[in-house]
């Protein structure tokens, strides 16, 4: 590729500036400070399953910032549109922000179309915004709705590939919960099987994926209804709450109890020389 | 990173094997199905041949996004051109799209695809278009990482003028021994068949393959165990 490399490139976005970070980066530059605040928090884990007429989504609430677990219960299923939702792995902005976007773009198709989103719709604008920027907007999707040719499921990556799958997994979590899935996953689930097997599988992750923990979401999509089952499991509660409680006593303490007056402080000097100009 | 952990941020892409073979009346395409990043399987039942149109299909290999895009793209090209000419497109126009993106974007890319069909002009066409966004037209193309299992194989088996029995007998044999030897070649074998009557799609589930060289009978197998109904091939 050394040669074709050479070659300027037509139209599109300029990655140049990605490729000059890399190799700097290489020859052990430190980033400036101001940089590391752009991304970070990633979102791990998230999982979805698949029954007879409607999709389940599922994710753990987990937000983490390098080691550091930035946010215990945040939301990582995301809506599209009325019909579709859409989980979201990665950098918590990314996947944010493109999901607004393209719910919003769903929006406008529907107000000129008068017609319910199609899955397959929000499937192409999600994966034409992130093959145009390469992999650099770090966001792995799992989108999931019915429309009216049925129950939909796709995976997309980050650099803008998709799959269709009866069932699917993304995130740091997802070996865990794919090992739940490729064990127990059959063809006809019922909605309660289904929700059963989703949170099963997000245990899985909560509890053996580091990047993955405290509750779980679910949301069951089926034609015309969705539910968003909010923390619908808390499998991590506080152990140990203490007996005294936590408020605070409101009295107001006393820091100092010599009273100054405030002309003391004021030093006034007569007979001073007049400003002059 | 570890790469015993396998580099999920890594590019998905198809370590692959497909083969297109042309035989006494069309087409034969095949592949395996496995899709991975890195040293993780992100989809083992994937359907790497896509449909172009009615007598077009594509075997994409390389990275998944970029061949995904390549497709896309032909296939809105040749539906345009389908309308716009009143008739089906030819199998030579869509090899000569797919080099067009290709070659033009050579840089961006990183894809390498075969295009077969039948048309009422040529018959039974296979086309590789492979890295550099050169089109070859040849009896029969090999791709992916493990194709270069198959390039002495196919050197000593493939004849001239073969059924359409054949021809699909060798594709699957073929694709079953690249399994056999490439780790990122895996799963089940598809092919697709055109010929003058149509299309037909068939599925080889990884069961049914068969077996090569110090491998071993299933035993106590999943597929066993669990009671799965019908395994549907799963075709997006």
């Amino acid at each position: 590729m050394t040669a074709s490399e050479s070659m300027p490139h037509k139209g599109g976005f300029s990655f140049d500036l990605c490729k000059r970070n890399e190799m700097l980066a290489q020859k052990g530059l430190k980033q400036p400070g101001f940089l590391k605040t752009v991304c970070f928090d990633l979102l791990r884990n998230n999982d979805l399953g698949y029954f007879y007429d409607g999709v389940i989504l599922g994710a753990d609430t987990r937000a983490t910032e390098g080691p550091i677990v930035a946010d215990k219960n945040c939301e990582k299923i995301h809506y599209m549109a009325p019909n579709i939702y859409c989980c979201g792995a990665g950098t918590a902005a990314d996947t944010e922000a493109v999901t607004d976007m393209v719910s919003s773009q769903l929006k406008l198709h529907r107000y000129h179309t008068g017609r319910e989103s199609r899955v397959v719709t929000a499937l192409s604008l999600l994966k034409s915004h992130l093959f145009s920027y390469q992999g650099h907007v770090s966001a792995a999707l799992v989108l999931g709705g019915v429309d009216v040719t049925g129950p939909h499921l796709h995976t997309i990556y980050p650099h803008g590939s998709t799959d269709t799958l009866p069932f699917a997994t993304m995130g740091s979590g997802s070996l865990a919960a794919m090992a739940i899935f490729e064990s127990k996953y059959c063809e006809g689930l019922s909605r309660d099987e289904g929700i059963k097997l989703v949170a099963e599988a997000i245990c899985s992750g909560i509890f053996n994926d580091l990047g993955s923990g405290s509750n779980v979401d679910i949301c069951v999509i089926t034609k015309g209804k969705q539910e968003y089952l909010r923390n619908y499991m808390s499998p991590n509660p506080r152990t140990y709450i203490s007996e005294k409680g936590y408020s605070f006593s409101k009295k107001t303490e006393v820091l100092l109890t010599k009273i100054t007056p405030l002309r003391e402080m004021v030093e006034v000097i007569e007979g001073a020389d007049a400003m002059e100009e | 990173m570890d790469v015993s952990l396998g580099d999920l941020n890594a590019p998905h892409s198809m370590g692959t094997t497909i083969i297109g073979v042309t035989y006494n009346g069309g087409v034969v395409l095949g592949a395996d199905s496995r899709t991975s990043t890195g040293m993780y399987v992100a989809n083992r039942a994937s359907d790497k041949i896509t449909q172009l149109t009615d007598n077009v299909y594509v075997c994409r290999s390389g990275s998944a996004a970029d061949s995904q895009i390549v497709s896309d793209y032909v296939r809105h090209f040749l539906h345009q051109h389908t309308i716009q000419l009143g008739q089906p497109a030819t199998v030579k126009v869509a090899a000569n799209l797919v080099r067009l993106l290709s070659y033009g974007n050579k840089n961006m890319l990183q894809t390498g695809l075969i295009v077969g069909g039948w048309d009422k002009y040529e018959g039974g066409k296979i086309y590789g278009i492979p890295l550099g966004g050169t089109v070859l037209e040849l009896p029969f193309t090999i791709g992916g990482s493990g194709s270069s299992y198959l390039y002495g194989f196919f050197d000593q088996v493939w004849k001239e003028g073969m059924t359409q029995e054949e021809a699909e007998q060798l594709v699957v044999k073929a694709v079953s021994l690249a399994i056999a030897r490439d780790g990122a070649s895996g799963g089940v074998v598809r092919t697709v068949t055109i010929n003058k009557d149509g299309v037909s799609r068939k599925f080889y589930p990884g069961d049914t393959l068969p077996l090569w060289h110090e491998e071993l009978e299933a035993k106590d197998s999943l597929l066993d165990i669990l009671s799965t109904a019908s395994p549907e091939p799963m075709i997006s």
